[in-house]
């Protein structure tokens, strides 16, 4: 017996005549109708939000636009890699703070992923001490928010370095002082523009070699190692133009102290370093995790398989775990990425001029607070979309290619 | 012909328990090879490098009175005095939450145990006295007479248990704000009164409630066959994944104040919520999605076969399986959560990190960031590592993905 009564559809077969469904009951109609219904509320919340901030604004005397940024600034930034001064709008202000944000970005990614790859090998090692450490290493800085990191880093460390005239020169001239950390720098001669021009040629030869070396690794299948040889070729070319121009196009240029300050080479101010050792080792640490387990991902089988066919622990590593680790490795890697650009704007919060504390200035001294904010997020946006596209790509290369 | 014999079981020896003296563990572990003595060799040296001088600042040149004097602003920061028991009053219904789930689910442990119900002792044994004292010892004795009560009653309270840690926040959020009159016994504390380690709390606490639904509607959205309905779900999750959190506390601030008639007024920490409700919610969404998608097309079907509609297939059969499965994930948005809300400090709120900030700019604490920062760090990271290692054995309690 079934525990319910069956129901017998048979009568139901005698065709009705045709009777059009209501309405209200239509499920296309109800459809439309629901995303229409959605849509008329969205806009009525919004619209009712976007009128309310424009009698805001009548009242605070503003409006809406974004003329001000040929305003003149009248405000100083600390770094800038384009030429800026007080003088200058405030939309070059906002395109030197985006070009902080590049290059504090784009350095913390190059750190954070050597350091990062370092510590997860390390964590996997055989050595019970080095494990150790890499695991410390990963579960300190996992657990703490950057914010107080960076603080730490900036207000306990970077500034309680000794003051500029009690400094003395470490290893290489670099000279650690509160104010900043100089390094020996390149002073460019009249020789340099040939010397670019050189180092360009160098690059072509290199790509030219790369493609060779492909060329000839396709027809006779043991080829030579192309990125071997095409570094081979641009150092040759770089070393050999340094020596063929008449005077060196560089001058090594080591700073000294002068004083109460520092003369010569390149300043590193606190904030900067403070951000950018900040960021690369937090960001280092979750990536090491990912590392981690990418390289646990790859089946032991193919380890003993390499071992089997005689190569040596470095080559398993470099030519069998690792090619196949980066498939499980690269989506979250890319999500660090993002992170540590978006991180980077906490810039603010030490002085360093990134693109949101820049930001920040130019809304107090212009009082455009909503054109302000939109710019910087749809910069922001721009700039996540924009890596996550790169990686996505990336990605698909590397896809497993089945056959 | 000699016919192989099967040996018999109990001819069979066990395999060689492997033991070895320390020296040979040493061998196998640190000094296997020359290359991993030599990474012993440098571990050992950076341990040594980094620890000694570390310790010695700890023990001997620190002066953690900055930490002690403050210790009431960087736990509540200026949260009424004469009101402080309520702070005390969820402290103590946390020991007695606590000590009834340790009694109930977990075995073993005993170690870590005694050192969670030691902390609070030795707390109270640094203090220099006063209330805090006293209440510190009666939490320990809460949480212990908590966990026999729970162990006696065993598996059966389970239900009622994760009921009272549901109910959990909301209560705190009530007690602490209060309700009434400046006369009656629970009067309104103003939300700008909240600060320290309360406040990061609160924030957190709040920020995961409130945009679960949100999260939840958000999900579903992404989900929906309505175009309209999943393109603006999907708009609004990019958009805030793509922006950094601190942007978005920032528009909290300003703008949230233009967006909404001239009539409301919202304090600072209000605004700050809503922040991060909204930046929290697009990130719970695709937790959740994630949840979603991991449940078996077979069981909307086989919801639709037993006759229910959307609404009850999704409230009864889809929604509590996929919950189930994320709240790991959950756990890890909680902890995510707990440290961004540390950046509310930079829109000069005074939670934990704000408030050491403004301790260390104050002339009779000058020069002491490091052992400011220091104790915020250990506070940050101690909740953290906690809730991590919780949110790992709930994944084992749960059996997430073993069904």
């Amino acid at each position: 017996m079934l525990p319910f009564p069956i129901q017998h559809f048979g009568q139901m077969t005698v065709q009705q005549p045709h009777r059009s469904i209501p309405l209200w009951r239509d499920v296309r109609v109800l459809r439309v109708f629901a995303q229409v219904a959605f849509l008329v509320l969205l806009a009525l919340l919004l619209g009712y939000l976007f009128r309310n901030m424009l009698a805001a604004l009548r009242q605070q005397g503003l409006g809406l636009g974004f003329s001000f940024l040929r305003l003149t600034a009248g405000f100083d930034i600390g770094e800038y890699l384009i030429p800026f001064s007080r003088a200058s709008s405030y939309g070059s202000a906002f395109i030197v703070g985006l070009l902080n944000t590049a290059l504090v970005s784009v350095l913390g990614i190059i750190l954070a992923t050597i350091l990062g790859v370092i510590v997860g090998v390390a964590r996997l090692s055989k050595n019970i001490l080095v494990q150790g450490l890499a695991r410390a290493y990963i579960e300190a800085l996992r657990n703490v928010p950057l914010l107080v990191m960076l603080i730490f880093w900036y207000s306990g460390l970077f500034l309680k370095l000794p003051r500029v005239n009690q400094a003395t020169p470490g290893p290489g001239g670099v000279l650690f002082t509160n104010r900043g950390i100089a390094i020996p720098w390149g002073i460019p001669t009249e020789t340099y523009p040939t010397y670019l021009v050189i180092l360009t040629v160098g690059l072509l030869v290199a790509i030219i070699t790369a493609a060779v070396c492909i060329w000839i690794g396709r027809r006779t299948g043991r080829g030579p190692l192309a990125w071997a040889w095409s570094l081979f070729a641009f150092v040759l070319v770089a070393v050999i133009g340094w020596i063929a121009l008449p005077s060196a196009p560089l001058l090594v240029d080591a700073p000294a102290l002068q004083g109460l300050r520092i003369a010569g080479g390149k300043q590193l101010s606190p904030e900067f370093m403070a951000l950018l050792s900040g960021l690369a080792i937090y960001t280092s640490a979750f990536i090491a995790d990912v590392v981690r387990a990418g390289i646990q991902a790859v089946p032991k089988g193919q380890v003993e398989a390499a071992k089997a066919i005689g190569l040596k622990d470095a080559a398993v590593l470099r030519l069998v775990v690792f090619p196949q680790a980066l498939r499980v490795i690269i989506p979250p890697l890319t999500g660090h990425y993002l992170n540590l650009t978006k991180n980077s704007s906490l810039a603010v919060a030490i002085g360093y001029p990134d693109l949101f504390s820049v930001g920040g200035t130019v809304l107090n001294q212009s009082g455009r607070a909503v054109e302000v904010i939109s710019l910087v997020m749809a910069v922001y946006l721009t700039l996540s979309l924009l890596t996550s596209l790169l990686m996505n790509w990336y990605n698909r290369r590397l896809k497993f290619v089945e056959r | 012909m000699i016919e192989a014999q099967a040996p018999r079981p109990q001819d069979v020896l066990p395999p060689p328990v492997e033991r070895y003296t320390i020296l040979g563990w040493m061998y196998r572990n640190l000094f296997s090879s020359w290359f991993n003595a030599l990474l012993t060799f440098a571990a050992v040296a950076l341990v040594y490098a980094i620890g000694k001088p570390l310790l010695t600042w700890t023990f001997s040149q620190a002066r953690w009175e900055v930490v002690s004097v403050n210790i009431r602003l960087l736990m509540a920061g200026q949260y009424p005095v004469a009101e402080l028991w309520r702070v005390w009053l969820c402290v103590h219904l946390l020991a007695v939450l606590g000590g009834l789930s340790w009694g109930v689910w977990v075995r073993g442990y005993r170690l870590v145990g005694l050192i969670v119900l030691a902390a609070p002792l030795g707390l109270a044994a640094a203090l220099q006295g006063g209330p805090a004292r006293i209440h510190l010892v009666a939490a320990a004795i809460v949480a212990l007479v908590a966990y026999v009560l729970g162990r006696v009653a065993g598996r059966r309270i389970q239900r009622t248990l994760i009921t009272l840690w549901i109910v959990y926040l909301p209560l705190v959020l009530l007690i602490v704000n209060g309700i009434g009159r400046e006369t009656d016994p629970l009067r309104l504390v103003s939300s700008n009164l909240w600060g320290g380690l309360l406040l990061t709390l609160l924030l957190t606490a709040v920020g995961i409630l409130v945009s679960f639904p949100l999260g939840i509607l958000l999900a579903l959205g992404r989900r929906s066959q309505l175009p309209i309905i999943r393109w603006s779900s999907i708009a609004y999750i990019e958009l805030v994944r793509g922006v950094p959190l601190v942007t978005i506390l920032f528009m909290a601030q300003i703008m949230l104040p233009l967006f909404l008639p001239a009539e409301i007024k919202i304090d600072r920490v209000v605004r700050a919520m809503v922040g991060i409700i909204l930046f929290t919610a697009a990130y719970q969404a695709e937790n959740i999605r994630g949840g979603l998608q991991a449940i078996p097309p077979g069981q909307f079907d086989a919801a639709k076969a037993i006759g229910l509609s959307g609404i009850q297939s999704m409230v009864l059969i889809i929604m509590p399986q996929a919950l189930r499965n994320v709240i790991p994930v959950l756990v890890g948005q909680f902890i995510a959560l707990y440290k961004d809300t540390s950046l509310v400090a930079i829109v000069g709120l005074l939670d934990l990190l704000g408030i050491a900030k403004s301790i260390v700019s104050q002339p009779q604490f000058i020069g002491l960031q490091r052992e400011a920062y220091l104790f915020v760090t250990l506070i940050y990271w101690f909740l953290s590592y906690f809730m991590a290692h919780l949110s790992q054995r709930l994944e084992v309690a749960l059996g997430v993905g073993e069904r």
